[in-house]
């Protein structure tokens, strides 16, 4: 066999480059396998299901349509409404409002544990970290309880007459919010603290002597410093919470209903794969524009 | 140390009272002796007893576990074996850019996208074969798929924290790819592999989405029960279970803040 290929040298080992990446490939198939098998390949089906007609009794008919975008786009029989096209946008909403209340929270939360001694501050992590790791099922259902009739919150509310008497506090609007927040709080403060820790207050100091205003001093000493962290976080809190289907289903209900209420109602009581899919293609689609944004503001993603 | 404007100070406990005001409240409520209602009857420990009496959150129990344990080993092996396949060759530009994407997928796209894709193929690889079924296997599935991403992110940044510097001093002294891989590269990434099986186990433990559309009849796990318990109305007894899996999860993040922190 004639050698085409010139020997080098990688990392103390004498080879060739063919040689290494075959052996890279073996390294690469299970892995990559599964991922393409079980995550890729399923993505592809859900874009081409998303495209077929639904038969009487909830069966695929391998007729292709556009009609799921259409009816998503509001386009029915009767006319056009806005209602699947204003549930997108309430998600879209939901998910910045929690984003934004989150960071807002997470800042001084953040601050405050970096100022205790090292032994307080694991002790605060902690408690931070736990609601983090609790079941998402259990902190909806938290919230679910403490909002009910008999709790205090909702007989205040009652006395208030903001809800009649004996009514829970929800399903509602602020349920949702109340739900979202606390759920992603932790998604911004743990990756947000590992960055203000780290914060070099000399700057900040630089910018205190030099006459900045509290808003400057935050924005041109605070911020930047911060920003891997925090971009961490948002797109945490972001991107799930555009998508969350527990928390709007338990103290939303049919009121106040998000894009993951309505996939799960497709593929649900509903048995309507394809607009489920059409439906999970338009949350893809906005989750692509939010990361194009995010990546044009020319920070480089890094998640773990 | 730096000193902490009031408002800071003020603002920090409110949110996290905030964040556990409800967690309490389900804690507190699951030691009352009442079966409705809010009044304090005294202090019991019977809903807890009744839990381990009932079968069906027994089964559940078990089905989360075995689900987590199986789903978490396999994501494990492949996902370490991903992770040093990626970091550790020579790959085009092009391709690792590639890699890169797939890796993040699971991790950035929200989780009711995968449930839905899952869904939808095993409808249509029902057809080939009856274990596509909604069941066990498929929640297995499901969640080796997600975990695979993240094992691979967390012991790939082991890799580079490692460097290269060891495997190619082994390397010069004559290692086999088999003595490299066990003997240097193995131990040097155990902390890294175990905090990726941690953060995959707790991943399988805490999710909802995935199971609960891959589900079948005989494949209930906690979260699932509980989530279907809250719409027939909510009971002491789930403020038990609750409580229960709350603490378990105290647990399991003490712990490992303990052992990855060494």
């Amino acid at each position: 066999m004639k050698r085409t290929e010139s020997l080098i040298t990688w990392y103390g080992e004498l080879t060739t480059r063919r040689h290494l990446l075959k052996r890279g490939g073996l390294f690469l198939v299970p892995g990559l396998l599964w991922l393409m098998l079980f995550l890729v390949l399923p993505s592809l089906v859900l874009v081409v299901v998303s495209f077929v007609t639904r038969g009487a009794y909830g069966e695929l008919e391998w007729v292709f349509t556009i009609e799921n975008y259409k009816r998503l786009a509001g386009f029915t029989l009767f006319g056009w409404t806005a209602d699947y096209l204003l549930i997108l946008w309430r998600s879209i909403v939901v998910a910045m409002v929690t984003t934004l209340i989150s960071v807002v929270l997470s800042y001084p939360l953040c601050f405050f544990i970096a100022a205790r001694s090292e032994r307080n501050r694991y002790m605060w992590l902690t408690l931070v970290m736990i609601p983090f790791w609790t079941n998402m099922v259990i902190r909806a259902y938290a919230w679910f309880f403490i909002l009910s009739p008999e709790m205090p919150f909702a007989k205040l509310a009652a006395l208030l007459g903001c809800i009649p008497d004996g009514a829970p506090l929800y399903p509602n609007a602020f349920a949702v919010y109340l739900g979202m927040i606390s759920m992603f709080i932790p998604f911004v403060t743990l990756p947000l603290y590992a960055g203000v820790e780290r914060l070099d207050w000399s700057l900040v100091e630089a910018a205190q002597d030099l006459y900045a205003s509290r808003i400057r001093v935050f924005t041109q000493a605070i911020l930047p410093q911060t920003m891997p962290g925090l971009s961490v976080g948002i797109i945490f809190t972001f991107f799930p919470a555009m998508g969350m289907f527990v928390v709007p289903d338990l103290l939303g209900g049919a009121k106040y209903m998000l894009v993951g209420n309505l996939i799960q109602q497709q593929f649900g009581t509903s048995r309507d794969w394809p607009f489920g899919a059409a439906v999970s293609m338009g949350l893809m689609v906005l989750t692509m524009i939010g990361l194009q944004i995010y990546r044009r503001k020319g920070k480089e993603i890094q998640v773990v | 140390m730096r000193r902490n404007h009031p408002l800071i100070i003020a603002v920090s406990y409110l949110t996290v009272v905030f964040l556990y005001l409800p967690l309490a409240g389900v804690a507190v409520f699951s030691v009352n002796e009442a079966r409705r209602g809010t009044v304090w009857e005294g202090f019991t420990l019977k809903w807890y007893a009744k839990l381990f009496q009932n079968e069906w959150i027994m089964e559940a129990a078990w089905n989360t576990l075995l689900l987590a344990v199986i789903s978490t080993i396999v994501a494990t092996i492949l996902g370490t074996i991903l992770a040093i396949a990626i970091d550790r060759f020579p790959w085009k530009r092009r391709t690792s850019n590639y890699l890169d994407i797939i890796l993040h997928i699971p991790v950035v796209i929200p989780d009711i996208i995968l449930a839905a894709s899952l869904v939808v193929a095993f409808g249509l690889l029902r057809v080939v074969s009856s274990i596509f079924e909604p069941g066990l296997l498929n929640m297995i599935i499901g969640h080796i798929t997600f975990q695979i991403a993240f094992v691979a992110l967390v012991v790939r940044s082991r890799l580079v924290a490692i460097g290269r510097e060891v495997e190619e001093a082994a390397r010069d002294l004559f290692a086999s790819n088999w003595y490299l891989l066990r003997k240097v590269m193995f131990p040097l990434l155990m902390p890294g592999i175990f905090a990726g099986a941690m953060l995959a186990f707790t991943l399988s433990l805490d999710d909802f989405v995935i199971s609960f559309f891959t589900a079948g009849p005989d494949s209930q796990t906690l979260p699932l029960f509980i989530y279907a318990a809250v719409r027939r109305g909510v009971t002491p007894q789930i403020h038990a279970l609750s409580t229960l899996i709350m603490l378990v999860t105290v647990v399991l993040v003490v712990t490992t803040e303990r052992i990855t922190r060494r």
